[in-house]
């Protein structure tokens, strides 16, 4: 596994550096193997082995698409070389407005499916939790960024001026996206398999940012684009600070508890408690709490959103408002996903021996944990100079920039105007601390200071049973039963014994991923089928295979006796 | 003052969709009908608003009219019915609320797209925006026969959609009040014709769910 | 008037906001009790209750964690800097910039965020009944909020809360539908917010109906007094709100004389006071709901913000 890892991160650098299409390509084909052998580095459990089988067909699938992109995007050109391969020849001679239509596909397909796009997700819940914890770190908070990076690079550089309607199918992608990723993360009971459904909201909240930005370039709004830009930009480097965060911790508690199973957590606040504070920032970040950073990040996308009634074009303009309903949703659901994953494994008592005899993670585990939660922090109350940092990504591809943000008074933030809106977190925090301290001190001063220990209320009757707590699952279940009886077709049995029988009653969930349901598994039927008539080829005698040989061959020749 | 006044027509004809919202919210038969006399003093005071602002006194006649029989007649009708037949007090649907909330916006965001492009640039924007309340709110009266079971929330469907076709009828100027009294009468035979159907089926059925009669049809099988 | 005298302004708001927040439920309940003929505690009883509270020692669970502990303080904090960034008697507030509507509204999220922790803290099942229900709740009241957010934004071009209030008051608004269904969710939202019925009901202690009450089940002492005043500062938060920007008459202009502001005090008294009566009227005239209608409740709220959203977006563009 050792060699793997530097490979997966040389593999990401390339794809960034690359000013070719070939080495474009040849980084993210060696950025997807590396991880391959990552995720399939525990190779001795039957589920990894189909996590690693899953993700390499995705992959190959990805990198296919991006390679048709790209060959359109060459095919403009002049012969066929690799001059014709950099990014300023396809720069410079532009793709007709089709082929550019067919390139946004194509890099919807290709980036999508390495983000994570609903409905092309789904290696994601299996592989990311699948690779060892700091390589679910990297796919989650790096790679999947790398792929964002593909898209823009494709779709604002390369592809040319984007037309009116471009926004249109990345927004209706990216809005279910960020809510289906996070009711799949209230859905799942495995820490790691939470964190990964969580990224593909986060993707969702970044593809959001990007169709506007698309949106308003098109027609006409380059300020506007900017902002959103910077949004997008700004949540993926939250995203990759927090994530990465909250990979740590779970990686130091599957460390110390050797489970990553929420049903089999409890309490590791008592044990672990600088991982649980490094952790409740993490959360909280997550959550877009202010005053933390991933608040900043959605707040900026609502400003843009909130700009969008100057469009010009109808559908947007119905289409907008609804995706930010779906954004506000998908923020108020991943709070409700953080207090799950974090008030089971960290709060309540210990649900096995377990996770009762946890110790602390090692002091580098604490400082990798501690240095990006303080990074989440700063970045949430020093907004100004990080917009600052990302206009140099956003100048060339939109041609604006935000104004300055580091410079303005107190440290605030105001994207548009001052009447409009303006944000300072530095401010919320110190104000949040500041009152905090004071009823503190409040209560110190003139309240009671006695603190008596006692076993818990309860209304009377505290359950002895650790197993009795809220679990996962139960925790889930008023969401499971507004969202998921549509959406995942979730159905609850209870199974009573007969009265007189002893037998315990038992309640089962179930429920299905209608991507899997209605996409992924017809098509692994239609090539099973196909494979199954395709398996008669293979059993002919060689006057047969002749005849096919030759047949094909008269074939291209009537092909080409006929194209001119 | 001729903003008040347009702007008083135009909160009515919105207040209108509102209550359809809230009719398609409904559980309670009970709560329903009460709900619908609302819209119907919601209609009434438009209509007799538009009257004052149009200066034409013959709309209070439509608005009497609407007053009269849609707050009083109907609902207290509805009601003895509700409870002579004792019918099931819970509303039954067939899609749950949720979604037909969901499915009764993108009805408004269709009636008000279409109405705003199909009368562009031929009157001013806040009465072309009337027309696409009134749209909708016949459209959500629709809506609410399709997904619910119960024949008396359908019979309320109708009168809704009804109300609906009165609102773009008072807001179109020189609407004749032959016209209007003959769409009051209709409307009032329709719901007697309903009425006197819903007890047939009762008798018949012991049930008021349209779905019993689907058994009668022939050709099934 | 400088910076001096918005410090001022800023500070007294804080501390009238604080001050009579325990009033305003005082008054609520007491409106209540004589709506179902009783006689009522007096409107003063929530101060003594305060009182009595700090005063006593806290008893703590077993495996409480410092999280426990510490969350009151950090509702109180996030409730209470919300709360004073709403205009309540002037407009103008100083630090009015350094948060707007969104910012507010994710403030409270905060709160709530650690409160349902604090709630699964002990790990007792009434707890993460509460916790859960609670998050289930704000799933949907939050996005209904920011909808219509959106709503003033779009009529105000803005989102600071001070130039919205300014927009309503000054400039020719009218009588918006869109206003109108805001209004309604907006409602719909502070009833779902405030924990009272028909969502959940704030004085039952029956184990099954429980939402706001089941999570603070294991607070005490002064720990538990932090949490109700967070709790009675958000329903003034609430109706502040809705006053300022629905009836945003009486409110005092940034730079106002001494006498304007005593007379924005008086108005935003007279606000709370016909609030508080129309809340005590509708909790009375209604039941609770069960808990799987409320999803409903806050849906039709979430659907008429965006219809109130989606009739902006379109008009404006007329």
């Amino acid at each position: 596994m050792l060699p793997f890892y530097p490979a997966f991160l040389a593999g990401m650098m390339l794809v960034v550096l690359a000013d070719d299409a070939f080495t474009f390509l040849f980084g993210w084909e060696f950025m997807s193997l590396a991880s391959f052998a990552l995720v399939v580095s525990h190779h001795g459990v039957a589920e990894n082995v189909r996590a690693g089988l899953v993700y390499l067909m995705m992959a190959a699938f990805g990198t296919l698409a991006l390679m048709l992109a790209f060959g359109l995007l060459a095919a403009g050109g002049e012969g066929v070389s690799l001059q014709a391969l950099s990014f300023s020849a396809m720069r410079a001679h532009g793709p007709t407005p089709l082929a550019a239509a067919v390139v946004l596909g194509l890099a919807l397909l290709g980036a999508g499916s390495k983000a994570g796009l609903v409905p092309l997700h789904v290696w994601l819940p299996l592989a990311h939790p699948a690779a060892p914890s700091h390589v679910s770190a990297l796919m989650s908070g790096v790679m999947t960024k790398v792929a964002v990076y593909g898209f823009i690079r494709i779709v604002f550089d390369l592809a040319g001026p984007p037309a009116w309607w471009w926004g249109v199918p990345v927004l209706l992608v990216a809005g279910p996206t960020a809510v289906a990723g996070v009711l799949y993360a209230l859905m799942q009971t495995d820490v790691k398999r939470v964190l990964a459904c969580s990224t593909i909201e986060n993707i969702g909240i970044i593809f959001v940012g990007l169709g506007l930005a698309l949106a308003f370039e098109a027609n006409g709004a380059p300020a506007v684009a900017a902002l959103a830009l910077t949004a997008a930009l700004f949540h993926v480097v939250n995203h990759a600070l927090f994530k990465s965060l909250l990979f740590f911790g779970a990686g130091a508690v599957l460390v110390a508890t050797g489970e990553k199973r929420m049903g089999m957590l409890g309490g590791l606040i008592h044990a672990m408690p600088q991982t649980a504070l490094a952790m409740l920032v993490g959360a909280a970040a997550i959550s877009a709490l202010p005053p933390l950073n991933g608040f900043v990040s959605e707040w900026l996308t609502f400003q843009a959103i909130l700009l969008s009634p100057d469009l010009p074009v109808w559908g947007l303009k119905m289409l907008i408002p609804a995706v930010g309903a779906l954004l506000a949703l998908a923020a108020a659901l991943a709070a409700a996903c953080f207090v799950r994953l974090y008030g089971i494994v960290f709060l309540g008592r210990p649900r096995s021996a377990a996770a009762s005899q946890a110790r602390e993670a090692d002091g580098f585990t604490r400082t990798a944990m501690a240095s990006l939660a303080v990074l989440c922090l700063a970045a949430g109350i020093l907004p100004g100079p990080v917009i600052d940092a990302l206009q140099g990504a956003v100048a060339p591809l939109v041609g604006v920039r935000m104004t300055g943000q580091g410079h303005l008074a107190w440290l605030s933030i105001i994207p548009v105007a001052e009447g409009r809106s303006s944000y300072n977190g530095f401010l919320v925090f110190v104000f949040i601390a500041l009152s905090a301290s004071l009823a503190a001190l409040a209560v110190h001063a003139f309240g009671s200071r006695a603190v008596r220990r006692a076993p818990a209320w309860d209304c009377g009757f505290p359950g002895d049973d650790p197993l009795a707590q809220y679990s996962a699952e139960s925790f889930a279940q008023p969401l499971r039963r507004v969202f998921g009886r549509s959406l995942f077709a979730a159905r609850e049995t209870v199974t009573m014994p007969p009265p007189g029988d002893m037998a315990p009653a038992r309640l089962s969930v179930s429920e299905r991923d209608p991507a899997w349901a209605f996409l992924f598994a017809p098509l692994g039927r239609a090539v099973s089928a196909l494979s199954g008539r395709a398996n008669a080829i293979a059993h002919l005698n060689i006057r047969n295979y002749l005849a096919l040989v030759f047949g094909a061959l008269v074939l291209l020749l009537v092909v080409l006796a006929l194209w001119a | 003052m001729g903003n008040l006044v347009f702007d008083i027509a135009h909160l009515l004809a919105g207040l209108q969709v509102l209550v359809s919202f809230l009719l398609l919210y409904q559980d309670r038969l009970g709560a329903l009908i009460r709900v619908f006399a609302l819209q119907a003093v919601l209609l009434a005071l438009s209509v007799a608003w538009q009257a004052y602002a149009q200066d034409a006194p013959h709309l209070y006649v439509t608005a009497a009219i609407a007053l009269i029989f849609k707050v009083l007649i109907i609902p207290v009708a509805l009601d003895r019915m509700v409870v002579r037949l004792g019918i099931h007090r819970q509303v039954e649907t067939v899609v749950s609320v949720g979604p037909t909330m969901l499915a009764g916006i993108g009805l408004v965001g269709l009636s008000l797209v279409v109405m705003l492009r199909v009368t562009a640039g031929e009157a001013d924007a806040l009465a072309r925006e009337d027309l696409a309340f009134a749209l909708s709110v016949v459209l959500l009266g629709l809506l609410m026969m399709i997904t619910r079971r119960n024949a008396v929330s359908q019979i309320i469907g109708f009168m809704s959609l009804e109300n609906g076709l009165i609102l773009a009828a008072a807001g179109a100027r020189g609407m004749p009040l032959v016209v209007e009294i003959s769409v009051a009468f209709s409307v009032l035979i329709a719901f007697i014709v309903i009425g006197s159907f819903v007890f047939r089926i009762r008798e018949r059925f012991d049930t008021v769910d349209v779905d019993a009669l689907e058994r009668f049809r022939g050709g099934r099988g | 008037m400088g910076l001096t005298g918005g410090l001022l302004i800023q500070s007294a708001q804080m501390a009238l906001v604080l001050a009579l927040a325990p009033l305003l439920t005082g008054v609520v309940r007491k409106a209540k009790a004589r709506l179902q003929r009783r006689q009522g505690a007096s409107v003063l009883q929530p101060y003594r209750d305060l009182a009595r509270l700090f005063r006593k020692e806290a008893v703590l669970a077993e495996n409480a964690s410092p999280l426990f502990r510490a969350a009151p303080y950090v509702i109180f904090a996030a409730t209470w800097v919300a709360a004073a960034l709403v205009p309540t008697f002037a407009t103008g507030l100083v630090f009015s910039w350094t948060a707007d509507l969104i910012v507010i509204t994710a403030l409270l999220a905060s709160a709530r965020f650690f409160l349902a922790l604090a709630g699964m803290d002990v790990g007792t099942s009434f707890g993460g009944i509460g916790s859960s229900r609670e998050m289930m709740i704000s799933s949907l009241a939050e996005p209904a909020m920011l909808m219509l957010v959106f709503t003033l934004a779009l009529v105000a071009r803005s989102t600071q809360l001070s130039t919205v209030a300014q927009v309503m008051l000054t400039s020719g608004v009218g009588l918006r539908v869109s206003l109108a269904l805001a209004l309604v969710a907006l409602v719909m939202v502070a009833v779902a917010e405030n924990g009272r019925i028909p969502i959940d009901n704030p004085s039952t202690h029956l184990e099954l109906t429980m939402v706001h009450e089941a999570m603070v089940l294991e607070y005490s002492g002064p720990h538990l007094a932090m949490i109700e005043l967070a709790g009675q500062l958000k329903l003034v938060l609430y109706l502040s709100l809705i006053g300022c920007v629905f009836v945003p008459w009486g409110l005092a202009p940034a730079g106002a004389s001494v006498l304007a502001l005593a007379a924005g005090v008086l108005a935003w008294a007279a606000k709370m006071a016909v609030g508080a009566l129309l809340l005590a009227l509708f909790e009375t005239s209604i039941a609770k709901m069960r808990v799987f209608r409320v999803p409903d409740f806050l849906g039709a709220a979430l659907m008429l913000g965006l219809l109130g959203t989606l009739l902006l977006f379109v008009s404006r563009s007329l």
